[in-house]
């Protein structure tokens, strides 16, 4: 009998690192890493890829000398309602610290993937110096640069292979950072530059676009014009994901010919986006194309109805679909009959303020969908009405979501036909669906859906509530109940202090609680911080400038963002933030 | 329900139209009251007992529908949808000069162009004798937006101003200093 069964000294650890080296999971290392000294010890020294899901639960240095082989790190930074300006703009989430931290403890690193974070030019720069075999930067949300810092990774970055820039913020003084890349440069396989405002020019990257034969992501931005991005895009004919920039000129039959033929040149094509301001005249040349894509991205392409409607028909292979609301019913109908492969589906308001003549988008189109697509996993869907029998179908016809977001734009709004709240409805998608792991609510929701939503939603990781609820009761069911619940978010709901106070010890298995313009006092934000001390309680308040001592324990909280942490209180926090 | 909701429309209160008085009670789920946009404001005030931040008579909360401000293209977007040739004519005036002149912001492409054509139209009526340009130091260009105030032209991305600016009024250096 082999003595110490599992026991590290049974083998060398370099066995031991190959068995581990097959788990992909990050909470399969995390649990071998707990099982014995010997295997923490084997664990942490051959994890190659770090994931930290908020930046201040653990304190860089520590992450750095615990992993010290790290080749791939992924950090995130702002709560999700950053994204609406919910959080100060100087809230925090700075990367320096990080940068500086991994500059020096992995100069091996060669993938670095930020979101909602605040990246300088300066920590652009280090990374540039620092990791000599980086190969892939993804900035996803974040700001704080300027294309002078993308100027330096051109230069630098010998062996850069992807140059992810998705939603930034980016500052635009350097014109020709592009041009920055040298000319023995050809390792790039990946350029997303679709959130850049400025003009390209076009010669220097077509030069680039030359010289990388293995290029398969292009997302240009908007800026170029149709005749230059057509002379651009002939030159990779291998592309198997394009954003196109501006997709309307005037009408020329050689332009158009010279698109079309483009087009036809993509034998590999497999995800379009971009797009924007596609007009009539030239939308028809993508048609062929249509056949081989499985994600297609018609966020920017404010195409009508009937345009509209004859591309997504013709895409019989889609996976992915984000489109504008401009679809309407009629479109997503179609779409429900031509594309059965549809897993995820995104309908994005085209006029969120309600200025415009409504469109006739319905719950109509939803429930098509979910009858007619019968992959569906993933659901955001804008709309202005909705009904509980809609929902009712939906969760019926599809028990296999994973993912329902649904956002009905006037808050509290009930079901439009019964006048009830539309409890039933989201009741029957957390009872039905079994897997979902991520669902937003909307609409006029009393505290029997959080019941619900407590008993049955067992694998629901996020939640995102607005304007719901009628007491403490509510928050009360989600906290006691949604057993892997890691991130909530809450605003305008009339949750406050009782459901809180029970239930501290949850918020240590979660990852951050959010609650904006809720109940919540500053007492019950001190007897929570008092009690739980790996939990950060930061106060957020714009409106006032006396310090937190001073308020009395009955003064109402106006942003409360709480998040586990071994890192103690932060040391960045601005002057509207304060942890209690 | 219909006439509960028809007789609170007309009674005299103090509010601004479209918000409510004291924050409701929700009421039971057999009887729900069928709210509307025009409510947001007091369901703000719902939440609290005493009146702090509740927002004035904009029934727009911040943030909110959650899409994403980046993503504020979809204004343009439903702009261009319209496929609307027709120009968004607006009124120019110029303190001191005799008659207005009228432009249409959408053959514009963004502020420089709009400056110079401004430049054009209006340096025939210099100020005081001294060739004034427009745009440079001494003058504030400004428009009327549509909540009625008068904002300095430039701020905000162009799309957002087209779509929002009723007119436009060349101010002298000394009045937009506030002297």
């Amino acid at each position: 009998m082999v003595r110490g069964f599992g026991g590290a000294a049974a083998f060398p650890d370099e066995v031991w690192e190959l068995v581990f080296s097959f788990l992909a999971a990050d909470a399969d290392r995390n649990a071998v890493a707990l099982v014995c000294r010997g295997w923490h010890r084997i664990e942490r020294r051959s994890r190659r890829r770090v994931f930290v899901g908020n930046c201040y639960a653990v304190a860089p240095a520590a992450a750095v000398r615990r992993f010290p082989e790290v080749r791939a790190a992924a950090i995130k930074g702002k709560p999700h309602f950053a994204d609406f300006n919910l959080v100060p703009t100087d809230w925090g989430g700075g990367a320096e610290a990080w940068v500086e931290a991994m500059a020096g403890g992995w100069p091996h690193l060669e993938e670095l993937r930020l979101k909602r974070m605040v990246v300088s030019d300066d920590c652009l720069e280090l990374i540039a110096r620092s990791f000599k075999n980086f190969g892939v930067l993804s900035l996803v949300s974040c700001d704080g640069f300027s294309t002078a810092g993308l100027a330096a990774i051109a230069a630098n970055c010998r062996n850069l292979r992807e140059l992810d820039l998705h939603e930034n913020e980016v500052e635009d003084n350097c014109l020709n950072w592009i041009s920055h890349f040298p000319e023995s440069f050809t390792s790039l396989v990946s350029l997303n530059i679709a959130c850049l405002e400025g003009d390209m020019n076009t010669s220097v990257l077509e030069c680039l676009i030359s010289r990388c034969p293995n290029l398969k992501t292009l997302r240009l931005n908007h800026a170029m014009p149709l005749e230059k991005l057509v002379s651009l895009l002939q030159r990779a004919p291998q592309l198997v994901d394009l954003g196109t920039s501006k997709f309307s000129a005037d009408h020329h039959p050689e332009l158009l010919s010279k698109v079309e033929s483009t087009f036809a040149g993509f034998k590999h094509l497999k995800s379009l986006s971009g797009i924007w301001e596609a007009g009539p005249a030239y939308l028809p040349a993508i048609y062929s194309v249509c056949e081989s894509l499985t994600s297609l991205n018609l966020y920017y392409a404010t195409i009508q109805s009937p345009e509209l409607l004859k591309l997504v028909s013709e895409c019989k292979n889609l996976q992915r679909l984000w489109v504008m609301d401009l679809i309407e019913d009629n479109g997503l109908i179609a779409v429900a009959s031509s594309c059965k492969l549809l897993q995820e589906l995104r309908v994005f308001p085209s006029d969120p303020y309600g200025v415009a003549p409504p469109i006739s988008l319905t719950e109509h189109g939803l429930v098509a969908i979910s009858a007619g697509c019968l992959m569906l996993h993933s659901v955001l869907y804008f709309c202005r009405q909705m009904t509980n029998a809609a929902l009712l179908t939906i969760a019926n016809n599809r028990p296999n979501l994973t993912c329902f977001r649904l956002c009905i734009i006037d808050p509290h709004t009930p079901d439009y036909i019964s006048q009830e709240p539309l409890d039933a409805g989201f009741s029957a998608i957390v009872e039905s669906c079994k897997d979902l792991r991520r669902l937003s609510l909307s609409g006029l929701l009393t505290d029997r859906v959080f019941k619900s939503i407590g008993a049955s939603a067992n694998r629901l990781e996020m939640l995102s509530v607005a304007f719901a609820g009628d007491s403490d009761v509510g928050l009360h069911y989600i906290l006691s109940g949604c057993k892997n619940l890691r991130k909530l978010e809450i605003r305008d709901c009339p949750f406050g202090d009782k459901a809180l106070l029970d239930n501290t010890s949850k918020l240590e298995t979660m990852r951050s609680l959010w609650m904006s313009s809720c109940s919540v006092t500053l007492g019950a934000c001190r007897q929570l911080a008092q009690k739980m001390p790996r939990l950060n309680v930061e106060v957020i308040d714009e409106r006032r400038g006396r310090p937190l001592e001073s308020w009395p324990d009955d003064f109402p909280i106006e942003k409360l963002y709480i998040y586990r942490t071994v890192a103690g209180p932060r040391s960045d926090t601005p002057p509207c933030v304060w942890t209690v | 329900m219909e006439d509960l909701d028809n007789l609170k429309a007309t009674e005299l209160t103090l509010g601004l139209p479209g918000t409510s008085d004291a924050p409701e009670k929700p009421a039971t789920v057999s009887s729900r009251v069928n709210r509307r946009t025009n409510e947001e404001c007091c369901t703000f005030a719902r939440n609290r007992s005493e009146d702090t931040a509740a927002p004035a008579a904009k029934a727009r909360a911040v943030g909110w529908p959650p899409v994403r401000s980046s993503r504020m293209n979809s204004c343009r977007a439903r702009k261009m949808e319209t496929e609307d040739n027709s120009g968004i004519y607006v009124k120019v005036s110029m303190d001191g000069a005799p008659y207005l002149r009228k432009v249409d912001l959408r053959i514009y492409n963004g502020y420089k162009e709009l400056r110079n054509a401004l430049d054009d139209m209006f340096r025939c009526f210099s100020l005081g004798g001294v060739e004034a340009h427009i745009g440079e130091s001494d003058n504030a260009i400004t428009y009327e937006d549509r909540d009625g105030d008068w904002m300095l032209v430039g701020d905000v991305p162009w799309e957002m101003f087209i779509s929002s600016c009723k007119r436009l009024r060349i101010m002298k250096g000394s009045e937009a200093r506030g002297q």
